[in-house]
């Protein structure tokens, strides 16, 4: 009974225990606060990245003067905010103008504690690691539904903004967090379409079951899943985090500053801070998902971050995240941000039937293949396949004359 | 506490954790930052001039629309992700009563792009 408890909720090793409180509490102390100085200092370190890697993409140098390369430019930043008068329009909702910045930096900080940051998943360990002679992981918690969780909290993440905009009493604002709005929720919906198609294969909910899954190339989602969820996925985050070209929540041209025009002083600084820290996150949580979180590259089946023993795991998520991050920096240097009209059809009219199919073809593909021996799996799964592409194909076509019908009726809009 | 709170109880530590570090942030800058509010300085920002009607404008209906299609895919998600776990466990019979439920409620976007709802003018 007490096994198939602690293997239905797969809670963490450590917490499953009633000796030594104290020293429980204290690697739950230790993880809290590793992962607050992780946060802060990645995200210091992200802005001042993005900064340097965009001016270098410039022909600019960059910030270049605070500390060595610039590396404290965000600090300084920081530190400049803290001495600047903060100043609540007279027009705003005072209450929820207060409540608005914390609305938006809490879910990015909790969203850390659901990302395994290392441990060793190779060989079918389940990422345990041993500390102080009690085992635990290398994440905050590892609840069944984690990523349940980041869902819910990159959903949060959106009052934060919205209220944020609406609290302010001005139309800027106002403008942009009722597109902030619309463009994040259209865009979770293909998010969450594509993720179906990682649970597909990991068959759980759990961030470490979905990292532990994925032992060896092969079997890295972004491949198992055929690499189209994996770009939707990519896609739809950028546009969650309104990162460019998906801008338009900020747009400077139409909207100033977008949704935290009014904020001033360290209260603007939450909002900067959460929105940096979502980027690393939302990186990590792309590395959980598809690339395999802590699991090693192997070459000729040795981990080629062997070296550096029990850290390897952790290297390895940072390296994988840092090249996320530098996707994003690049992002934001070579593409032109999307008009509004493009930016709601590529969402809904492209990427969420997209994600649809695919993750029907791929659940067709998934039962056939554990049910049956020999070639019968595949042709069923094609034919399944080929019969589901071509209805949503039909549709597609169907829905396609249909708009062009109607624009001819009501004369081209745009 | 069962085992299962007690997962979550770390959540809830880290969270006011969160909070307090936010808080202590806006604490700190209020106590180093000047305060000189001025009538000018309060006023709500609309490209240096002055603020025409107010603040809390009316905004499209068509915002409205997508917010409605989403409710569509969330409930959709809310269906699909258990299933997606243990898609083996029900076999053909849930596989073609999530074609169905599926192709339903796509029937609802395509309906909606046919009415003309997802373009944006």
């Amino acid at each position: 009974m007490n096994l198939m408890v602690a293997s239905l909720l797969a809670v963490d090793p450590l917490l499953d225990t009633d000796k030594w409180w104290w020293k429980v509490l204290a690697i739950v102390a230790a993880k809290v606060l590793a992962i607050f100085v992780i946060g802060l200092i990645g995200t210091m370190l992200m802005v001042w990245f993005e900064r340097k890697i965009v001016s270098g993409m410039q022909n600019r140098i960059g910030p270049n003067k605070a500390g060595p390369f610039g590396i404290l430019q965000t600090l300084a930043d920081g530190m400049k905010l803290f001495f600047k008068e903060d100043l609540l329009p007279d027009k705003a909702d005072k209450w929820v103008f207060r409540v608005a910045p914390f609305l938006a930096f809490v879910p990015a900080f909790l969203l850390w504690s659901v990302i395994p940051l290392g441990g060793d998943f190779t060989d079918g360990k389940d990422g345990t690691v041993t500390w102080f002679g009690e085992t635990t992981r290398v994440q905050l918690i590892d609840p069944p539904v984690g990523i349940l969780i980041v869902l819910a909290l990159s959903s949060i993440g959106v009052y934060g903004i919205m209220l944020a905009g609406w609290a302010s009493g001005s139309k800027y604002p106002l403008l942009g967090s009722v597109r902030a709005t619309a463009q994040m929720i259209s865009y979770e919906a293909a998010l969450g379409l594509s993720l179906g198609a990682v649970l597909l294969m990991s068959g759980t909910l759990s961030t470490s079951g979905i990292v532990g899954g994925q032992d060896g190339i092969g079997n890295w989602n972004i491949v198992a899943t055929g690499f189209i969820p994996f770009v939707i996925f990519m896609i739809a985050m950028t546009a969650e985090l309104s990162r460019p070209p998906f801008d338009l929540v900020e747009a400077e041209q139409e909207l100033v500053g977008g949704f935290n025009t009014e904020y001033s002083s360290i209260r603007f600084g939450l909002f900067f801070l959460a929105e940096f820290m979502n980027v690393i996150t939302m990186s990590a949580i792309i590395v959980t998902l598809f690339l395999g979180g802590p699991q090693p590259l192997t070459l000729g089946g040795v981990d080629m971050l062997g070296f550096a023993g029990p850290f390897g795991g952790t290297l390895w998520v940072i390296l994988k995240t840092l090249a996320f991050l530098y996707t994003y920096v690049w992002f934001r240097a070579t593409l032109p941000r999307l008009r509004y009209d493009q930016l709601m059809d590529f969402g809904w009219k492209l990427l969420i039937p997209a994600a649809l199919g695919w993750f029907l073809v791929l659940a067709a593909l998934q039962m056939t293949r554990d049910k049956y021996d020999g070639l019968g799996p595949v042709l069923l799964a094609a034919a399944l396949g080929v019969a589901v592409l071509f209805v949503a194909y039909l549709l597609f076509n169907a829905a396609l004359v249909v708009s062009k019908r109607n624009r001819e009726r009501e004369g081209v809009a745009y | 506490m069962s085992l299962f709170l007690r997962d979550y109880l770390t959540v809830v530590w880290f969270g006011l954790a969160a909070i307090l570090l936010a808080g202590l942030l806006l604490g700190v800058a209020a106590a180093v930052r000047p305060s000189r509010p001025s009538k000018e300085k309060l006023i709500a920002y609309e490209s240096g001039v002055d603020p025409v009607g107010m603040g809390w404008s009316q905004s499209q209906i068509r915002y409205y629309v997508f917010a409605l299609l989403f409710v569509i895919f969330d409930v959709e998600a809310v269906f699909i992700f258990p299933w997606a776990t243990a898609v083996e466990r029900y076999g053909w019979f849930g596989l073609i009563t999530m074609l169905i439920f599926i192709v339903l409620l796509l029937d609802g976007l395509v309906y909606a792009w046919k009415r003309g709802l997802l373009r944006w003018v």
